[in-house]
């Protein structure tokens, strides 16, 4: 099978998919209690028959439950997310007004936690047994278990009230109208606290991911065999072991990745970062189904598209897989 | 009517304001300066950072009323009055009014000079087209009233305007608050589809603040209004609302000073005392008195069976340690109400049947109702974690007294469903009594107000035509004498009747540096208190 069918074959069963996904998350929401009119009245202190009919038929609520599938279906068709009746604007506008706050932390989370994870998991394993494997696995076991929520809260405590080291909250000083430079560094220290918390998580999880991999590696034959015909222990363990070891790693990068845009709902929100996750979130609990659908579907797609990212890197990491297909 | 009511406040306030000048100018003549005075002349210009939480749906006041969105849109918008903490009327786009002899006959005087934040001016015409057409046709509250009590509304002049009733109706004079009857720009609204229109994403009022930004999850930003009315007002230059979503996180954004102000509510209960004592931070209950929340346990009176007997009703209320709720889950904010209007609202009385934490009464009284061990759910509030342990503490108060109870927890979109449409035995509520219980008070007890799909209505299905009739009476009662005579009765009537367990007056004090001064100065604080509000 060559790469463009391959990339065709992918590309049509992603589509289904996603329809499928579509579907199932029209009446996924609509199956949770509560209403949006409900909601929107019920914040607001008062209520009667006459607004909550207002507010319904307003949201498109009056209409047939199919009748709102088919509105929601052919407006996916025509990369129409629908309108936001609660926030007065489209879907998409919302989406994309978080989505550059949302890509810098998770994009951030992302880059960190690889390059951490994959370098002390190699570590870890070359030199197993000793004092660092023991300390990267004990940090790996703590950083993985402990809870986002609570070391987002201690780092709030820490490093923002004890030593006022950085902002607690927030993607950017509100009111201090930075431009250019100064804005970009401003933001980048309003970053740090986030993806850090959100990097250790992922820090972890492939630092342990690579080590279990390399451990398992370095005791396969063809390994023995490279150190047995005088190679370096550096060109064992880079060209034979290490390559062959990230193949489980990229798996879960990729799955990382597929979130991008979905966001991180526990970091944004304690660190009121005005991101996708947030977005989703507040929309939950309002029942705003065009955003939450919207939201849902845009992450599904990222999803979806990253698989097919995925299978490409496999294919270009072990030519065994091309080879096979 | 004992005598006709008329106010020329207007008038009133011009006097008081010479003998205050002619004082002030004595005093420097003999050269004593007034030091306090001194100190507090305000100081203009200054941004404030204020948290709002959760984040306003919108900030358009006359299609929403939401909480968070009455405390920003409060300082664009205006009204025709403002209240005291006493509930007393003052001016604010009616610089005075008169009640006519009979009561039924209301003329409220406009200031000259008022703009929309456009540049166009602000006339009777602005007013009649919010009360009579915008706010008729999408006001929850003001539908009922405009609908029930006004014969017409009319444009005298172009400063003067008339509100007609068709019979005495005492709470008038407190209907004009801002998140109640906001004035809406006839010129962008009029023959528009009021929901769908662009301008309410750029809200437009005649306030001390002009919309500038809002950046969704993050801020909403107001700026001065050179062009104010008021002369000299406001004196701050700027006011972030900030959307930080956590508590534990506002609470170190205040102690880092990212915020000035946290608005009530906006930290837990057992924050406040420790945000309070910090340097330079200052704390306030008051500006809550329009509101005057009052928390309940709403009992389902329509499921029948234990809940619909009265012994079975007062048997819970003895068995409640209301004391213990206020003191431990809430940290001591609040105060125990005696019955279904607030101490702080207008025609409340003390004089009811007491009930006090008795557990051997509450037994006794439950064992007379015939109660047998049914099964009973409390569907628990899902506001927070201190609605949670209110929850198990009261549900530990039950089963101590023998009552075999669950707890039953949902989601904010669950619970508003469960509750407007009568699906749970017992569930906790807390309302605004708006001022007057006429508003406030009457729609939790009147058996026209069992309405399903509305969560602020009878929920329980109370029916007692004797409440109904004095509730109705007291509406319309001519006087302020007659309706506080009625008022008493139906305060007794339902305290022992106890169509829901009434557990709280609750307080949410807003916690501020001390260097913002004159911050809540009338019945609903924050909600339009930065037009007096400085920075030292």
């Amino acid at each position: 099978m060559n790469l463009l069918q391959f990339l065709s074959g992918r590309l049509v069963k992603g589509v289904l998919v996603l329809f499928a996904i579509a579907v199932l998350n029209f009446f996924l929401i609509r199956a949770a209690p509560g209403d949006p009119a409900q909601v929107l009245a019920g914040e607001a202190g008062a209520a009667d028959a006459q607004l909550l009919e207002q507010l319904r038929e307003r949201f498109g609520l009056n209409e047939p439950l199919l009748t709102q599938l088919w509105i929601y279906i052919k407006g996916y068709m025509t990369f129409d997310l629908g309108f936001s009746y609660r926030q007065q604007q489209p879907v998409l506008t919302l989406v994309l007004d978080r989505l550059p706050a949302t890509l810098l932390l998770t994009g951030a989370a992302f880059v960190i936690s690889l390059a951490l994870g994959v370098v002390m998991g190699a570590l870890a394993a070359r030199r197993v047994g000793s004092w660092s494997d023991s300390l990267i696995t004990a940090l790996s076991l703590v950083f993985y278990a402990t809870p986002l929520f609570w070391i987002a809260l201690m780092s709030q405590i820490v490093f923002s009230l004890k030593f006022g080291l950085v902002p607690n909250v927030g993607y950017e000083t509100i009111g201090a109208n930075y431009t250019g430079l100064a804005r970009a560094l401003d933001i980048g220290h309003h970053l740090i606290l986030p993806a850090m918390t959100l990097g250790l998580f992922f820090t972890a999880l492939y630092a342990r991911m690579m080590r279990a991999s390399m451990l398992e590696v370095a005791g396969a034959d063809f390994v023995k065999t490279a150190r047995a015909k005088g190679l370096s222990p550096g060109i064992v363990s880079r060209r034979h072991v290490a390559r062959n070891a990230i193949l489980p790693v990229v798996t879960l990068a990729g799955l990382q990745a597929g979130q991008l845009v979905g966001g991180a709902v526990l970091t944004e929100t304690v660190f009121a970062w005005p991101g996708i996750g947030r977005l989703m979130f507040d929309a939950l609990l309002q029942r705003d189904y065009s955003v939450l659908l919207g939201v849902f579907f845009m992450s599904s797609a990222m999803v979806v598209g990253f698989n097919i990212i995925t299978d490409l890197v496999y294919r270009i990491a072990d030519p065994r897989i091309e080879a096979a297909s | 009517m004992t005598s006709a009511i008329r106010r020329r406040v207007g008038f009133k306030q011009t006097l008081a304001f010479k003998a205050t000048l002619a004082l002030t100018t004595a005093i420097a003549a003999l050269g004593l300066a007034p030091m306090g005075a001194l100190a507090q002349t305000p100081k203009a210009g200054g941004t404030v950072h204020v948290v709002v939480q959760p984040e306003p749906p919108m900030l358009m006041q006359g299609l929403n009323q939401n909480g968070p969105t009455n405390m920003v849109a409060g300082n664009i918008y205006e009204s025709l009055l403002r209240y005291d903490e006493k509930l007393t009327p003052m001016p604010s786009l009616a610089k005075s009014w008169e009640v006519s002899a009979d009561s039924k006959v209301y003329t409220f005087k406009l200031q000259e000079g008022v703009k929309w934040h456009d540049g166009k001016p602000f006339s009777a015409d602005d007013v009649v087209f919010s009360l009579d057409k915008f706010h008729r046709e999408v006001h929850p509250r003001w539908r009922p009233i405009v609908n029930a009590q006004v014969e017409k509304i009319e444009k005298v002049d172009d400063l003067t305007v008339k509100i007609t009733l068709k019979q005495p109706f005492g709470p008038m004079i407190t209907t004009q608050e801002v998140a109640s009857a906001p004035m809406i720009p006839k010129h962008i609204y009029e023959g528009t589809d009021y929901r769908a229109n662009p301008a309410n994403n750029t809200p437009m009022g005649t306030g001390p603040f002009k919309f500038k930004e809002w950046k969704k999850g993050s801020y909403i930003h107001l700026v001065r209004n050179p062009d104010y009315w008021a002369k000299g007002k406001p004196a701050l230059d700027e006011i972030y609302w900030q959307i930080i979503p956590d508590a534990a996180a506002r609470a170190v954004a205040y102690e880092t000073g990212k915020v000035d102000v946290l608005t009530g509510g906006s930290v837990d209960v057992y924050d406040v005392q420790r945000l309070a004592k910090l340097p330079n931070s200052c704390m306030t209950t008051k500006g809550w008195e329009m509101f005057a929340p009052h928390a309940w346990m709403t009992v389902n009176i329509a499921k029948g069976g234990p809940l619909a007997n009265k012994q079975f009703r007062q048997g819970m209320m003895y068995a409640i340690d209301r004391e213990f709720g206020k003191d431990v889950v809430w940290d001591g904010l609040g105060k125990l109400p005696t019955g279904p209007i607030s101490s702080k609202t207008k025609f409340y009385s003390a004089d009811v049947p007491k009930y006090t934490y008795d557990v051997a009464k509450a037994k006794e009284l439950i064992k007379a109702s015939g109660y047998k061990g049914e099964p009973l759910k409390i569907l628990a509030l899902p506001y927070g974690e201190v609605w949670s342990r209110w929850a198990e503490a009261i549900k530990q108060n039950f089963a101590d007294a023998g009552i075999n109870i669950a707890i039953e927890t949902t989601d904010v979109p669950g619970w508003t469903q469960k509750a407007s449409n009568g699906d749970f035995d017992l569930t906790f509520n807390f309302l605004y009594q708006l001022g007057d219980p006429a508003i406030g008070v009457a729609r939790n007890y009147i058996s026209t107000n069992i309405v399903k799909g509305n969560p602020f209505g009878n929920q329980g299905a109370y029916v007692n035509p004797e409440v109904d009739k004095l509730f109705a009476e007291a509406a319309i009662a001519p006087t302020d004498a007659a309706r506080q005579e009625l008022y008493n009765k139906v305060q007794k009537v339902l305290v022992e009747d106890l169509p829901v367990l009434w557990l709280l007056e609750m307080e949410f004090p807003t916690i501020h540096r001390c260097n913002v001064k004159n911050l809540v100065t009338t019945a609903i604080g924050v909600n339009d208190g930065f037009r007096d509000a400085w920075k030292e």
